[in-house]
């Protein structure tokens, strides 16, 4: 695994993202239970051929209240880990605990979790207040709560997910986004120790998915619902949650508050997927970067020698004169609502970036860059 | 062109369609081969039937033998079609909610019976029932009769309708997935209840489905039942087989009497087939031959 | 970075069937099984012995006995004729019944299954007196000089009439599927209706006419209670398989019946081979069966 730093942490500090900062103030301060919630130990699980990603050794902890988000591209197995916490894929190895009991052999029903799947698998035939109430009816009847009870329940969880008025519609009469909330309602319904969420927002519209996820977000504050969703989108995984577990082919890359893995990302993986980056490949020697035969910047204690790829944020980048600079080519000049943006194809790099820029610009004008931080990973 | 576009004789679409005396072609003479294969045959039932008048027609079903068959054949129905819709929710839960090997296989086999000669299927318990049978001497010395009787006529019916509700079942619930059974069973359901409340409402109109083109075979099979029945009179008759003593007799009214009620019945299955294929296309799947 | 670096030495097994939350596969399993094989699989398997236990030697006479030969080559000759008609007619039928609006078009939408429906006897006996001497289409053909009803025409007739909504059937989820937009684009090629047609439009439906025609086919050779009363039943003339062995049944010539019974099965399971084979080339040509 490689390992990357910025120049100066006061430097990266000075940096941090509003967004991580927003997310950081949003985190309700509570107290820190002792032990955890969840725990998975080593989970081990393949597919002959086709199926679900699979997972090579993952283990992962999550903190009484804690809403953690699982964040990888398609493919990286987040989703067969939120299955197997949830007792709907059997490991081929590994442990999955909660709290200090092991629940690896225990059958999902008796796992008391609530789960929300990705397109909500709402029970068709059955009307918004039986599908909330189903959890409640199918426990054993000794434990079974008065239909009272349960009517009770029902309408307390409608108002929390501010349905109200529709417990006797039946889910096809409601919206994409009326369908979450009852997803979620029913969910919770049974007090479950966990609620799982699978791509909570992907089959909704852009404008619903930002409504919805604030509104997550008010609830697991109300609540203090140990919460574990899985998203591909770094956004909602930035704004959400109160760690982010990063996955990348079957393997957890970095587990952090989002600050963290946005500004101290471990690896080139979890750099490029945690906001925008650009890439060109270099070299470093004799304690310094170089790119096309030029030092850039001094290398840092720790980093690898040899072929690496340097790293850079957009943000971090501005036109100007250094000994550092970065050569590249304009390839775009535009107008936005927050400023001027240049489309800049640095030298060697394989993809433009836009950065911010102050002055006006033609296609194929030279330009240099300079690197206000940048990170360095071993290239392969 | 040099004159630009020349306006086309059956109207700016024409391309996208047949002229129209083609289209009527094709309609009359579809509709004309259904007539005389289908719609014909359907009618003269109902016609000779009530040849002699109705009271002769309703006299034919207060005849004792003729009773005789129509209990019987309800009660190869009642016996037959359970065990296949069991049969058919057993194969299905398992071919389309789990992956497993040969799973392509188990489908071709269940669908074998479709494609063996009612009168082989009847032939093969001939061969291990029958007197000569593998089991005959055995049977024979218990006093238990298979061949020409009740249980015959019950297996050989059983073997002609095998696959009609399985084949139903399991390219929908292949569709519907396991997300819903999943989601009850978070929520703590029993497999039970996951499958009373959840998978049986979800299949309820394709199972219905099934279970029609099932009875409609069951009641009507003639083949495979005239193999193993030995066709006693008021014993192991049912409809079909009394159809055709009655005509061989020469008793048309009589035998286009009943008929005429397998006719109602298959009337009556297509009404309910179309029903269903109108009103709840989306709850079945795999339209296709039966 | 929490994720523990040992990788565990868990492998994947060569396993029979995926590990799943769900309930209740080895039951269901089982019990489905358990069901075809007692049912189905075992009598089939014990014809099958039956049939070996004569020997290569007495099947091949038995087989090629004038009669038995006479019987297999009416079915097969027969069935195969009223495959075709299906095959053609069938897409005639799904075609209007799709592509035009007319009044009763449900109906007779409906009706096309009535072959599936109606039980065999039934038909039988219809056809019979519909194309008897005296009868609705036989008075007016026997005019004409065409003697239908006991003779092979009369089997043809009920032949063609059990194996039709097949041919209809799986033809006619395709041409409701046909994408328009490949008809207008030949149309903008400037292909004429009829080329559009041909070279367009029917190559992708020639497999499911194909599965339909061995669908019919399978049918027909098997079919034995609307073909009896119409056939008059003429040994070497109008005699077919399937009767034949009812009547080797009758003369407890087990041997007989059951070698007839062989070569029919074999037959069709080489019909549900080629179904299978004409379906997965579809779905590698066309994406669709």
């Amino acid at each position: 695994m490689t390992a990357g730093y910025a120049p100066t942490d006061t430097v990266a500090l000075h940096r941090d993202s509003v967004r991580a900062r927003a997310a950081e103030v949003a985190a309700p301060r509570r107290v820190r239970h002792a032990g955890t919630a969840v725990r998975v130990d080593g989970i081990v699980k393949s597919y002959g051929g086709q199926g679900p990603a699979a997972l090579e050794g993952v283990s992962l902890a999550i903190e009484p209240g804690e809403l953690l988000a699982l964040l990888g591209p398609s493919g990286s197995g987040k989703t067969t880990l939120l299955r197997v916490i949830a007792g709907l894929e059997i490991p081929d190895g590994g442990r999955v605990f909660f709290g200090s009991d092991d629940t690896t052999d225990i059958p999902v029903q008796r796992r008391g979790v609530g789960f929300v799947f990705q397109h909500y698998a709402l029970f068709r035939h059955l009307t918004v207040f039986e599908n909330i109430a189903y959890g409640l009816r199918s426990r054993p009847r000794a434990h079974r709560p008065s239909e009272a009870d349960i009517a009770r329940r029902v309408e307390r969880l409608l108002e929390l997910v501010q349905l109200p008025t529709l417990a006797k519609r039946f889910p096809g009469q409601l919206s994409g986004g009326q369908r979450q909330r009852v997803a979620l309602a029913r969910a919770l319904a049974v007090e479950p120790s966990v609620l799982l969420l699978d791509e909570p927002f992907g089959a909704l519209d852009a404008q619903v998915r930002k409504d919805l996820r604030r509104w997550l977000r008010e609830i697991h504050r109300e609540t203090g619902q140990t919460t574990i969703f899985v998203t591909h989108d770094q956004d909602e995984a930035l704004e959400l949650a109160d760690r982010i577990a990063i996955l990348n082919r079957g393997r957890i890359e970095q587990v952090g508050a989002p600050h963290e893995v946005q500004d101290h990302p471990v690896s080139r993986f979890v750099m490029s997927f945690v906001g925008e980056t650009a890439r060109l490949p270099a070299e470093v020697a004799d304690g310094r970067v170089w790119v096309g035969g030029r030092a850039i910047l001094d290398a840092q204690a720790g980093w690898p020698q040899g072929a690496v790829d340097l790293c850079v944020r957009p943000w971090d980048l501005a036109v100007g004169q250094a000994p550092g600079a970065l050569p590249g080519t304009v390839h775009e000049w535009r107008r936005t609502g927050r400023g001027t943006v240049a489309e800049i194809l640095l030298d060697g790099a394989e993809a433009a970036v836009e950065v911010q820029v102050t002055e006006v610009y033609e296609p194929g004008d030279r330009v240099a860059l300079v690197a206000a931080a940048a990170r360095v990973f071993a290239r392969g | 062109m040099s004159d630009g576009p020349i306006p086309s004789p059956g109207g700016p679409l024409a391309a996208l369609t047949e002229p129209r005396p083609v289209r009527i072609a094709l309609s009359l003479a579809a509709v004309a081969f259904l007539t005389l294969f289908l719609l014909l045959p359907l009618a003269v039932v109902f016609v000779e039937a009530l040849s002699n008048g109705i009271g002769r027609y309703l006299a034919t079903f207060a005849e004792k033998d003729a009773q005789a068959a129509i209990r019987l054949t309800l009660l190869v129905a009642v016996i037959a079609v359970p065990l296949n819709v069991a049969f058919g929710l057993c194969a299905s839960w398992a071919i389309a909610k789990f992956e497993f090997r040969g799973r392509n296989l188990l489908i071709t086999l269940i669908d074998l019976p479709f494609s063996v000669s009612p009168v082989v299927a009847g032939l093969i318990y001939v061969l291990i029932f029958g007197a000569q049978g593998l089991l005959g001497p055995f049977l024979q010395r218990h006093g238990i009769e298979v061949i020409f009787a009740v249980p015959g006529i019950v297996l050989a019916t059983v073997f002609v309708t095998f696959p009609f509700v399985a084949r139903e079942l399991i390219p929908l619930m292949q569709d519907q997935g396991t997300t819903d059974e999943e989601a009850a069973l978070t929520l703590g359901a029993s497999p039970w209840r996951v499958f009373r409340t959840v998978t049986l409402p979800n299949i309820r109109w394709a199972l219905l489905y099934g279970v029609l083109l099932c009875n409609a075979r069951a009641m009507g099979e003639f083949g495979a039942v005239s193999v193993v029945s030995g066709r006693i009179r008021g014993l192991t008759n049912t409809m079909p087989l009394h159809v055709e003593i009655l005509y061989n007799e020469y008793n048309y009214v009589a035998a286009f009497g009943i008929a005429s009620l397998l006719a109602l019945l298959a009337l009556v299955t297509l009404a309910g087939k179309s029903f269903l294929e109108w009103r709840h296309a989306d709850s079945l799947a795999g339209r296709g031959a039966h | 970075m929490s994720s523990a670096a040992v990788l565990p030495e868990v492998r994947p097994r060569a396993r029979f069937r995926r590990p799943s939350a769900l309930p209740g596969f080895r039951l269901t399993f089982g019990l489905a099984v358990a069901y075809l094989t007692l049912l189905v699989l075992l009598p089939l398997a014990v014809l099958l012995l039956r049939a070996s236990g004569i020997g290569p030697a007495g099947l091949w006479a038995l087989v090629t006995d004038p009669r038995n030969l006479a019987a297999l080559r009416t079915s097969f000759g027969l069935s195969l004729a009223a495959a075709a008609i299906d095959a053609v007619f069938g897409l005639l039928i799904a075609w209007v019944l799709t592509r035009y609006r007319f009044p009763g078009r449900r109906l007779i939408d409906a009706l096309v299954d009535l072959p599936f429906a109606l039980p065999t006897a039934v038909a039988g006996i219809a056809l019979a007196t519909l194309y008897a001497p005296n009868g609705w289409l036989g008075a007016p053909l026997a005019a004409l000089g065409v003697k239908v009803a006991y003779t092979p025409l009369g089997i043809l007739v009920a032949l063609v009439f059990v194996g039709l909504p097949f041919c209809v059937r799986t033809v006619q989820p395709l041409v409701a599927e046909i994408d328009k937009s490949s008809e207008e684009a030949a149309a903008i090629l400037g292909a004429s209706r009829l080329r559009a047609v041909v070279t367009v439009i029917l190559p992708p439906l020639v497999p499911a006419m194909l599965t339909g025609f061995a669908l019919a086919f399978a049918r027909a050779v098997g079919e034995y209670g609307s073909v009896i009363f119409v056939a008059g039943n003429l040994p070497y003339v109008s005699e077919i398989a399937p009767l034949l062995i009812v009547i080797k049944l009758e003369e407890f010539n087990y041997a007989g019946a059951t070698a007839i019974a062989a070569v029919m099965l074999l037959m069709s399971f080489a019909a549900l081979l080629a179904i299978n084979l004409i379906q997965d080339y579809s779905r590698r040509r066309f994406g669709h069966v």
